[in-house]
C-alpha cells in the first residue's frame, strides 16, 4: 500500500494550466525521483502535495493526493497546517535562502517539535542536537546558537534536513536539495538521504534534473515534461531500456566516461512555456523519432512490465 | 554592541564637522559685509570697527571657524543680533517645544503607520489596501500647511475640540501631531506594506510555512519583524522630513519651536540664530540615524558583525 | 511608438484621469489670461469675502479679486517655478552624476560626499537657507528648489551610470578605444535617462508643494501675483469668515499633485522602472 498516491493531478495558475493529469505514487523506505529540466513542473508537483500553491497564486484544478489514506485535495488550511512539517515534510532547493537570516539556527530547528510535538523547550533543544549530531554536524552544541551566515552552504542544507526531521514525518519531499552546493558536498547530502530512508522507513521523494542522482539515490523514476508524465519506472529499467525518447535524451546527457572529450551532449530546443505547449505529445518539436500523430494527439498512457509510458512509439495497437 | 555604537558615533565626528563648517560659511556667503547687517544705520567708522574687533571679523577666517566652533561646543552659540539674548537660551526655551511635537509626531507615525501597513499587506487587494493606499496617496501629496489649516478649520473652528492655535494646554498639541503624523503615517505604511509583501515572498518564509507554522505568526512574527528593517532606515533617514515639516506646522499654528524660531529669524536676517537652529536640526538628523543604525544592528545579527 | 505607448498609458483609468486634469492644469497655466472670467488683480472691495455663488464660482477674496481667476493665474506661477526648477535640477545633476558616476576618483568622493550630507536634510531647509543667502522672490525660489532637489537627481544617475558602466557593452566600448564623451552620451545617458525623467516628472509634484509652501511664508511670487500658497497666506487672517480663501487653492495644489503622482505611477508601471527607482 503506497504513502502517497497522486493521481490525475492537475494544477491551474489563474488562467494557465501548467500540470495536468500526473499520476504516481510513493513507498515508505523508497527513494521516488521526479525528473525534468526545469520548467517541467517538478517543483508544483511538490507545492501541490504539501497545500502550498494558493502561496503562489495556483489551485488544484483536478485530480487527487491521497496520503495515508486521507484526501489532501480540499483539505482546510488548518488540519494542511497540522500535517505540514509534522508529517510531509520540505527540503528546499536553496539552504542559502531557506532559513531565517535572523534567527538562531536551533531555534529554527526547535520550531518544529515545540510546535508539532509540544516538547519543552529543553527537550526540544536537546532532540535538535541529538538531531544535528546524526547528521554529522559538527559541534552541535555551538551551532545550536549561531546564525545562518555563519554556516557554509552544505551545513545549512544539513540543518534544513535536521528541520525536516525534526517532528519524525513520513514523507520528505526535497526539491532540487543539492543544486545550490559543491559538487563534492551534493554526493555527501545525497548519502544521508539514502542513509536516513533506509534507517527511519521514511519515503522520499527527490525532485532533481540530475540523472547522476537519479542513478545513485533512487528506487523508483518519474520523469516529467512540460506538465506532464512521460514516463515511470524502476530506476534499473529506466537505465536499461528507456521507453520515451525524452527518458533517453536525458540519460544521454550524463557524461560518461567514454565519452570524447567535449562532445558534451544536451537536448536540443528548450521546455516549452506554459503559455506555447505544443498540441499533441509536448516533445514532439524536440523529438528525434516524431511522427506525424504525434502533432495531433495526446500519446495515451502505456502500461510497461515494470512501469509506463505516454509516447505513441510505444502504443498498444488494438 | 558597545563596540559596534562606539563605532558608529565615532563615524559621525567628520560628518559633524562638515556640517559645522557649512553651517559656520553661511554668514560669509551672503552678499555683503555681515557686518552691515548688524550695525545701526549711521554709525561712525570708529563704531564699526569696535564691532569688527567684537565679533572676531579681521581676523582670518580659518582663526574664526576655530574660535566659532571651540565655543560651539562649549554651548555659546553666540547672541542673536536682533533679539540681542545668548542663542542658546533661545534654543533652550523652544526645543523642548519642538522635542514634545517631534517625538509624539514620530511615534504616531509609526504605531499608526506600521499597523495600517501591516494590515494593507495582510489583506492585500481588499477594501482596507485600497483605503489605505488612499490615505497614502493623500497624506504624500497634500502640502502640510493646507492639511493645518483645513484641521484647524474642522476640528478648532467648527467643532471647537481643540484650540486653534498655541501650546499652552497639552490639547494644543493634537492638530499639530496629528498634521505632521499625517505625512509620517503615509510613508511609514507605504514602507510597511511594500517590504512585509517583498519579505512574503522570500523561500524562508515558504518554508516556515512548510514547517506548518500559522499564517498569523508568520506574517506578523516573521514577516513584519523582517519589514521593519527598511521601516527603521527609512524613519531614521526622514527625522529630518518629519522636522522639516514640523517647521511649516509649527508656524501655521503659531507655536514656539525650532521650526518658528528659524523662520522669524531667516526673515529677520538674524543668523547667528538660524546657524543655532540649523546646528540643532543637524544634530538631531546625526543622532536619528545613528539610532537607526542602533536598533538594526540590534535585529540583524549580520549587521552586528559588519558582514552587511 | 511613442504615440502608442502613451495611449497604453493613459488608456488605464488612473493615468487617462490623471492625465485629463494635468491637461487641464497645463492649459490653465498657458492660457491663464483667456480662460480667467477676471482679471487676477481687478479688485472690487465691496465685493470682498463672498462666498461661492454664480458670478464668482469659488467666491471672493479679502480684496474682492476672483479667487477662481487667481487660482487659474496661480497655476501659471505654481507650473512655471516647478518646471523650470525641476529641468535646471534634472539637467545639473545628470551632469554631475554621470561624471562622478563614469570618472570615479576624487570628484565622486566629494560629489558622493556632499549628497549624501544634503540628502538627510529636508529640501524645504535647504530651500529656506539658500533664499536667507539669495533673498526672496521668485527667480530665488527657481534658485533654491533647483539646488535643493540636485541631490536627488545626482544620486539616482550616477547609481544608474554606475550600473550600466559594469555591463559587458560598455566595457567593450572603452575597451575598443571610444572616447570618454562619446561613451557618457551616446552610451550612458541615453540608457540612464528614463527613470530620471520620471523621477524629475514626480520631483514636480513635490516642487509644486515646497513652491506654495515658501509663498505661504511669504517668500516667492511678491503681490499682487497670485500664487496658490501666497493666496493662502492671505487667507488665514479671514479663516472664520471664508474659509473658501484657502480650501480652494488648497485643493488646486492636491489636485494637481495627486495627478501627477498618478500619471508618474502609470509611467512607472508602463516603463517596468519601479525596481531601477526604488534603492535611491
Amino acid at each position: 500500500m503506497a504513502l502517497l498516491t497522486v493521481s490525475g493531478l492537475g494544477v491551474t495558475i489563474g488562467t494557465l494550466s501548467p500540470l495536468d493529469d500526473v499520476s504516481f505514487e510513493a513507498h515508505k523506505g523508497e527513494i521516488l525521483g521526479l525528473v525534468g529540466e526545469s520548467g517541467s513542473g517538478k517543483s508544483l508537483t511538490a507545492m501541490a502535495v504539501m497545500g502550498l500553491l494558493g502561496r503562489i497564486g495556483g489551485r488544484v484544478s483536478s485530480g487527487s493526493i491521497l496520503f495515508d489514506g486521507q484526501e489532501l485535495v480540499g483539505l482546510r488550511d488548518s488540519s494542511y497546517r497540522r500535517l505540514r512539517g509534522k508529517r510531509i515534510a520540505l527540503i528546499s532547493q536553496n539552504p542559502m535562502t531557506s532559513l531565517d537570516p535572523i534567527v538562531r539556527i536551533g531555534a529554527q530547528i526547535d520550531q518544529v517539535s515545540l510546535l508539532h510535538l509540544r516538547l519543552s523547550k529543553p527537550a526540544a533543544k536537546a532532540r535538535s542536537i541529538d538531531l544535528m549530531q546524526q547528521l554529522r554536524i559538527p559541534d552541535a552544541e555551538t551551532l545550536h546558537r549561531a546564525y545562518p551566515h555563519q554556516l557554509s552552504g552544505g551545513m545549512k542544507q544539513r540543518i534544513v534536513i535536521a528541520m525536516a526531521l525534526a517532528a519524525d514525518p513520513d514523507l520528505i519531499i526535497a526539491d532540487e536539495p543539492t543544486t545550490a552546493l559543491d559538487v563534492t558536498i551534493q554526493a555527501q547530502i545525497i548519502q544521508i538521504m539514502v542513509d536516513l530512508v533506509r534507517a527511519r522507513d521514511l519515503a522520499l521523494i527527490l525532485i532533481t534534473h540530475d540523472m547522476g542522482v537519479v542513478a545513485q539515490a533512487c528506487n523508483r523514476v518519474v520523469v516529467l515534461y512540460a506538465g506532464r508524465v512521460a514516463e515511470t519506472n524502476t530506476t534499473q529499467a529506466i537505465f536499461a531500456s528507456p521507453c520515451h525518447p525524452y527518458t533517453a535524451s536525458l540519460i544521454g546527457c550524463i557524461p560518461s566516461r567514454d565519452q570524447a572529450e567535449g562532445t558534451l551532449l544536451g537536448i536540443p530546443g528548450t521546455v516549452p512555456g506554459v503559455l506555447n505547449y505544443p498540441k499533441g505529445c509536448r516533445f514532439h518539436p524536440r523529438c528525434g523519432d516524431a511522427m506525424q500523430v504525434c502533432a495531433r494527439t495526446v500519446p495515451p498512457t502505456t502500461a510497461q512490465p515494470t512501469g509506463s509510458v505516454a509516447c505513441h512509439l510505444h502504443e498498444v495497437v488494438t | 554592541m558597545l563596540l559596534f555604537t562606539v563605532k558608529r558615533l565615532l563615524m559621525l565626528i567628520p560628518v559633524f564637522l562638515a556640517i559645522s563648517v557649512v553651517i559656520f560659511m553661511l554668514v560669509h556667503l551672503v552678499p555683503g559685509d555681515p557686518i552691515d547687517n548688524i550695525i545701526r544705520v549711521g554709525a561712525t567708522p570708529a563704531e564699526k570697527a569696535a564691532l569688527v574687533a567684537r565679533y572676531g571679523l579681521d581676523q582670518p577666517i580659518w582663526a574664526q571657524y576655530v574660535n566659532w566652533f571651540s565655543k560651539m561646543v562649549q554651548g555659546d552659540l553666540g547672541d542673536a543680533i536682533i533679539l540681542r539674548r545668548p542663542v542658546a537660551d533661545l534654543i533652550a526655551q523652544n526645543l523642548p517645544h519642538s522635542l514634545a511635537l517631534g517625538s509624539l509626531a514620530l511615534v504616531f507615525s509609526t504605531v499608526v503607520g506600521i499597523t495600517a501597513g501591516a494590515i494593507a499587506a495582510i489583506y492585500r487587494d481588499t477594501w482596507f489596501d485600497r483605503g489605505v493606499m488612499t490615505v497614502i496617496l493623500l497624506g504624500s501629496t497634500v502640502p502640510s500647511f493646507w492639511l493645518a489649516l483645513l484641521m484647524i478649520l474642522l476640528f478648532a473652528v467648527t467643532l471647537g475640540w481643540f484650540p486653534v492655535s498655541g501650546a499652552r494646554t497639552a490639547s494644543a498639541l493634537v492638530l499639530p501631531v496629528l498634521t505632521i503624523g499625517l505625512g509620517g503615517v503615509a510613508l511609514v505604511a507605504r514602507v510597511t506594506r511594500v517590504a512585509m509583501m517583498d519579505i512574503a515572498r522570500r523561500d524562508f518564509v515558504m518554508m516556515l510555512h512548510a514547517k506548518g507554522v500559522s499564517r498569523w505568526r508568520i506574517e506578523l512574527g516573521s514577516v513584519l519583524r523582517h519589514a521593519m528593517m527598511p521601516v527603521v532606515t527609512i524613519l531614521s533617514l526622514r527625522i529630518g522630513w518629519i522636522l522639516g515639516g514640523a517647521v511649516a506646522v509649527e508656524f501655521v499654528f503659531a507655536r514656539p519651536g525650532l521650526g518658528s524660531l528659524l523662520i522669524t529669524s531667516l526673515n529677520q536676517r538674524d543668523y547667528p540664530v538660524v546657524q543655532g537652529c540649523l546646528l540643532m536640526l543637524a544634530i538631531a538628523v546625526m543622532l536619528g540615524t545613528l539610532l537607526g543604525d542602533i536598533v538594526q544592528a540590534i535585529m540583524d545579527p549580520r549587521i552586528r558583525e559588519g558582514m552587511k | 511608438m511613442a504615440l502608442r505607448f502613451l495611449w497604453g498609458v493613459v488608456h488605464t483609468p488612473r493615468g487617462g484621469a490623471s492625465a485629463f486634469v494635468l491637461m487641464l492644469v497645463i492649459a490653465c497655466a498657458l492660457f491663464a489670461p483667456l480662460i480667467a472670467p477676471y482679471g487676477y488683480a481687478l479688485q472690487n472691495l465691496p465685493g470682498s469675502n463672498t462666498s461661492p455663488n454664480a458670478l464668482h464660482w469659488l467666491g471672493t477674496d479679502e480684496f474682492g479679486r476672483d479667487l477662481l481667476s487667481r487660482i487659474i493665474h496661480g497655476a501659471r506661477t505654481s507650473l512655471t517655478v516647478a518646471v523650470t526648477a525641476i529641468s535646471i535640477s534634472v539637467v545639473v545633476g545628470m551632469t554631475f552624476g554621470a561624471i562622478a558616476g563614469y570618472f570615479g576618483g576624487m570628484f565622486d568622493r566629494v560629489v558622493t560626499a556632499v549628497v549624501d550630507l544634503t540628502w538627510s536634510f529636508p529640501e524645504i531647509l535647504i530651500a529656506l537657507i539658500l533664499i536667507a543667502i539669495i533673498g526672496t522672490g521668485t527667480e530665488s525660489i527657481i534658485i533654491a528648489i533647483s539646488i535643493a532637489y540636485l541631490a536627488q537627481f545626482t544620486r539616482l544617475t550616477r547609481a544608474q551610470v554606475m550600473a550600466l558602466r559594469q555591463e559587458t557593452y560598455i566595457e567593450a566600448t572603452v575597451n575598443l578605444g571610444a572616447g570618454h564623451f562619446h561613451v557618457i552620451f551616446r552610451h550612458l545617458l541615453p540608457n540612464a535617462i528614463t527613470p530620471v525623467i520620471v523621477a524629475g516628472m514626480l520631483a514636480i509634484g513635490d516642487a509644486i508643494i515646497l513652491e506654495a509652501t515658501l509663498g505661504f511664508f511669504g517668500l516667492g511670487a511678491q503681490p499682487p501675483i497670485p500664487s496658490w500658497g501666497a493666496m493662502m497666506s492671505s487667507g488665514t487672517a479671514q479663516i472664520f469668515i471664508a474659509p473658501w480663501i484657502i480650501l480652494f487653492p488648497g485643493a488646486a495644489i492636491a489636485l494637481t499633485v495627486i495627478s501627477i503622482n498618478l500619471f508618474g505611477d502609470a509611467l512607472i508601471d508602463a516603463l517596468n522602472i519601479r525596481s531601477r527607482l526604488r534603492d535611491v
